[in-house]
């Protein structure tokens, strides 16, 4: 049961993230973009989080929290530099 | 034996319902027509379907390894108090570059402004002048 409710969730977030490539090729605007790249952050969570279901193995979590700070870190630096044309006054 | 059976199909229904969620989040943000419409799927539907998977991958390794969970619990603290302040921070950045919207967002942004600004004093509609 559970392994193939790994497989049909790694089917849905590997459609999701087609979904946000889609949209961060084709988006028309910046903050899009941006939009995007913040929801493949997101996204690449899950992914890490299935693999460790699949291993059986915590040692990659770490690198989801490093994924989710440096995501949201990254998020607010280009939207600041879109807000004022700075990041840091 | 029957207690497994059960934490199994409840880690198997967070899993289905986590992924589920974080790509009707990405469908949405893919098939609406506005900034202002893409902006509520990623960051109220994906926010849910990382948690709802964190939550089983948070049961799975409490029942299976018997430690505490100390890395979902940091990652979904980590997630659920950033994703309203980048979203916030994304909306900004939108009313800020002038992005078009389409005829039934509501809220209409740009005219905000002439009474932000204070150009004339706003009418008052109890007060009769």
């Amino acid at each position: 049961m559970l392994d193939t409710a790994l497989w049909i969730s790694l089917a849905l977030i590997l459609m999701a993230l087609m979904l946000n490539v889609y949209r961060m090729t084709v988006g028309p605007s910046m903050p899009d973009r941006l939009l995007a790249l913040d929801t493949m952050y997101v996204n690449s969570i899950a992914l890490i989080v299935l693999m460790g279901l699949w291993l059986n193995s915590k040692t990659y979590f770490e690198a989801a929290l490093l994924i989710a700070m440096l995501g949201f870190i990254s998020t607010v630096a280009v939207c600041k530099y879109l807000l004022r044309g700075d990041i840091i006054e | 034996m029957n207690w497994y059976v059960f934490l199994e199909g409840l880690i198997s229904v967070l899993l289905i319902a986590g992924g589920a969620f974080a790509f009707i989040g990405s469908l949405g943000m893919a098939h609406l027509r506005d900034f202002y419409m893409r902006l509520h799927g990623p960051t109220k539907a994906t926010t849910l379907g990382i948690g709802c998977m964190l939550s089983a991958s948070m049961i799975y390794f409490g029942v299976t390894k018997g430690e505490p969970v100390m890395q979902e619990m940091l990652i979904t603290l980590f997630l659920f108090i950033t994703a309203p302040v980048s979203a916030h921070l994304l909306a900004k950045t939108g009313l800020h570059l002038k992005l078009k919207y389409a005829d039934k967002t509501r809220g209409c942004p740009d005219e905000i402004h002439t009474e932000d600004v204070g150009e004339k004093p706003v009418l008052h509609p109890d007060k009769g002048h």
